[in-house]
């Protein structure tokens, strides 16, 4: 009766030599400890405290593994802290950049007329004046957001037909051939132009055609459009190739030509993805500060003709007011206008994100399986 | 009999056939003519400046003596940016892949692609306004007890508006994009390698070693060449966050300049041949960055089962 007892409590050959279960608790709860006491001797602050501690939590669990365990398992367990480690750095500048954007952005935002006005008249003095006499700070972002649309909107005009039929043409009608596998290349190499040799381009384009200093926002859009076209190129055309082959043969066998097929059956089977990718292309472009800074110039009025005069833009909008803010001696309310529009860019670039995951879902083909 | 819309007017479905294959041609050729003008227009808007006489250009010593310190700088901020992130990056890239529960994984990708969603300004803003105040007195320190290394030399910058600063926010944008190659790549494994190095005995970390990071080592030089493309043509970060001037060896003084931040520096207030020369300048951004894409591109497309650039 007494002969079980002592059995079960001797460890299995086969876990000998393991770490517990719940060491690297015991490990973390200790490294947090005398973490927070280092921190305390030489001045506490959050961020030294994890990074302390998280040093303290390798070296415990894996010198206590290299005895327990051997090198080996050692090593593992050094790989896995490094790894797990390297995620959360990389978290670390994401949860800093919006949290920075939060702080300072939400008291420009909530400033009333922000959002609806715009720079026209607003000088150096008023900005000291607000300062001086505490009073709400000037101007807005309206002329800047209606830029960044009407230059986003003419890109998009511009892109989608261009990228779609080249999408087209590669899917549909290259066979890979030379001159398909060329365009494949060339659109890959277009990805990795830099956006301000983009804007670059566009500016010369327009100096040699149209004048030299042309600058307006339809020269900012030709030069989003070359940013915008290979994203929606690469995107189209992984979605029309996932368009099942036997709905083309279908109707092919029905007698129905090339051309009514691709626009009847195949573009919208593949219209969820293809509306997803462009609005994907969007949210990369409205972003772009450096090809709009060389194209549209500054405006502080608003400028609904896309075609003739300098143009704000959101991007550009921050751009300037940090670096030139309109009072040099109080540069405070340019930089809470500045704050103010990256909030709303950002805010912006999220929901242009996920729109695209939502259209991505909600329009997708109902699949016969 | 009811007329199908689909097969009736035979004439136009065989004109519509040769117009609509022949509109997607254009697009496509289109696309060759834009690469093909972008050189072309850089080069005709370039030629002023390489053509004018040196003492004309800013400086007075010509052309090249004007793009060569900027090009260096460029090139070290994006190296530098690229040691910095490729370990991290490939480490996010396993923990994603390997590590993370396969539950979270994907909703864990999606938080390291909100990293790329951020747009360039928003942190050129940031570098500027949280990162070099905060990274200063660590500055400081490396002059200290580091300056007798060239890249550490004292005095440090009192704001922190250097070019290591300016590298690290470099380093953080081209994370998000060195990180979903790789991870695309490792995902490929052949799950039988995997299977076997761990039957075998192997450790996670073995079985990675042995299986994962030899099937993904092309992969990962193709994605580090297109990070170190990203990082050569940023702008915004540099433009805000470096107080930028003559090329130095010290990363922790101001100084140093990269073309994309020279550019959007200046060529809003330029003209006549000032204009000349930044095109010129931008010209040689492209053609550096060409080659890197290229070389890249061609890896990737050495090995076709890695179908991490799509």
């Amino acid at each position: 009766m007494t002969v079980t007892a002592p059995v079960a409590r001797k460890r299995s050959a086969l876990t000998k030599g393991q770490l517990p279960a719940f060491a690297p608790y015991v490990v973390l709860a200790v490294a947090l400890v005398l973490g927070a006491a280092i921190l305390a001797l030489i001045g506490f602050n959050a961020f030294g405290w994890g990074l302390v501690s998280a040093i303290l939590f390798a070296i415990g669990l894996v010198g206590w593994s290299a005895v327990v365990e051997g090198g080996r398992k050692a090593r593992d367990k050094l790989a896995t802290c490094l790894i797990v480690g390297s995620f959360l750095v990389a978290l670390l500048p994401l949860i800093s950049v919006i949290w920075t954007v939060l702080v300072n952005g939400i008291p420009g935002i909530i400033t009333p007329g922000f959002l609806t006005t715009s720079m026209n008249g607003v000088t150096g003095s008023l900005d000291n004046k607000s300062v001086d006499d505490g009073t709400k700070v000037l101007g807005g972002i309206y002329h800047a957001v209606l830029g960044t649309v009407q230059i986003t909107l003419l890109a998009t005009v511009i892109s989608v037909p261009v990228g779609l039929l080249t999408a087209i043409y590669l899917v549909e009608y290259g066979n890979d051939r030379a001159l398909a596998r060329a365009i494949t290349f060339f659109v890959d190499v277009m990805t990795g132009i830099p956006s301000i040799v983009a804007g670059l381009f566009s500016a010369a384009f327009f100096f040699a055609v149209v004048g030299p200093g042309t600058k307006t926002g339809a020269v900012a859009a030709v030069a989003l459009s070359v940013l915008m076209i290979p994203v929606v190129v690469r995107s189209s055309e992984e979605m029309l190739k996932i368009v099942p082959n036997e709905l083309r043969e279908a109707a092919y066998a029905l007698g129905v030509r090339k051309w009514r097929t691709i626009l009847k059956v195949v573009i919208p089977t593949a219209i969820s993805g293809i509306a997803s990718g462009v609005t994907l292309a969007i949210a990369r472009v409205i972003g772009e500060t450096a090809p709009i800074l060389v194209t549209a110039g500054f405006a502080t009025t608003i400028n609904n003709n896309v075609f003739g005069g300098w143009m704000a833009s959101l991007p550009t909008f921050i751009y300037t007011q940090i670096l030139n803010p309109t009072s040099p001696s109080n540069p405070d309310p340019s930089s809470q206008r500045a704050w103010g529009a990256a909030l709303v860019l950002i805010i912006l670039v999220m929901l242009l994100n996920l729109g695209a995951r939502l259209i991505a879902r909600i329009f997708a083909p109902k699949a016969g399986r | 009999m009811t007329t199908n819309s689909l097969t009736t007017s035979q004439g136009a479905g065989r004109a519509g056939d040769k117009v609509f294959s022949g509109a997607t041609l254009a697009a496509g050729c289109l696309i060759l003519v834009v690469l093909f003008g972008v050189a072309l227009f850089l080069v005709i808007q370039a030629i002023p400046a390489l053509v004018a006489p040196p003492s004309d250009i800013q400086g007075g010593q010509g052309f090249f003596a004007y793009i060569g310190p900027i090009v260096v700088g460029t090139l070290i901020a994006a190296v530098i940016a690229l040691v910095i992130a490729t370990p991290v990056a490939i480490g996010v890239a396993l923990f994603i892949s390997h590590y993370a529960p396969r539950r979270l994984a994907s909703g864990l990708g999606y938080v390291v692609d909100l990293l790329a969603a951020i747009p360039s300004v928003v942190y050129g803003a940031w570098g500027a306004a949280f990162l070099a105040p905060q990274i200063s007195p660590a500055y400081g320190w490396l002059a200290t007890y580091m300056g007798w290394l060239p890249i550490f030399q004292g005095p440090a910058s009192a704001t922190g508006k250097t070019i290591l600063t300016a590298s690290i926010v470099l380093s953080v944008m081209v994370l998000p994009i060195i990180t979903s190659l790789s991870r695309e790549i490792f995902l490929q494994t052949p799950k039988l390698h995997e299977e076997a190095a761990l039957a075998l005995g192997a450790t996670r970390w073995e079985m990675i070693k042995m299986a994962v990071l030899p099937f993904g080592r092309p992969g990962i030089v193709s994605a580090i060449m297109l990070g170190l493309g990203r990082a050569l043509g940023e702008t915004m970060a540099v433009a805000l966050v470096l107080s930028s001037g003559a090329l130095t060896a010290s990363l922790i003084q101001t100084g140093n300049q990269t073309i994309a931040a020279e550019i959007a520096l200046n060529f809003p207030e330029a003209s006549g041949l000032k204009v000349s020369t930044l095109i010129a300048a931008g010209l040689v951004l492209f053609v550096i960055t060409l080659g890197v894409n290229m070389i890249a591109r061609w890896i990737i497309s050495r090995h076709k089962e890695f179908s991490g650039a799509n």
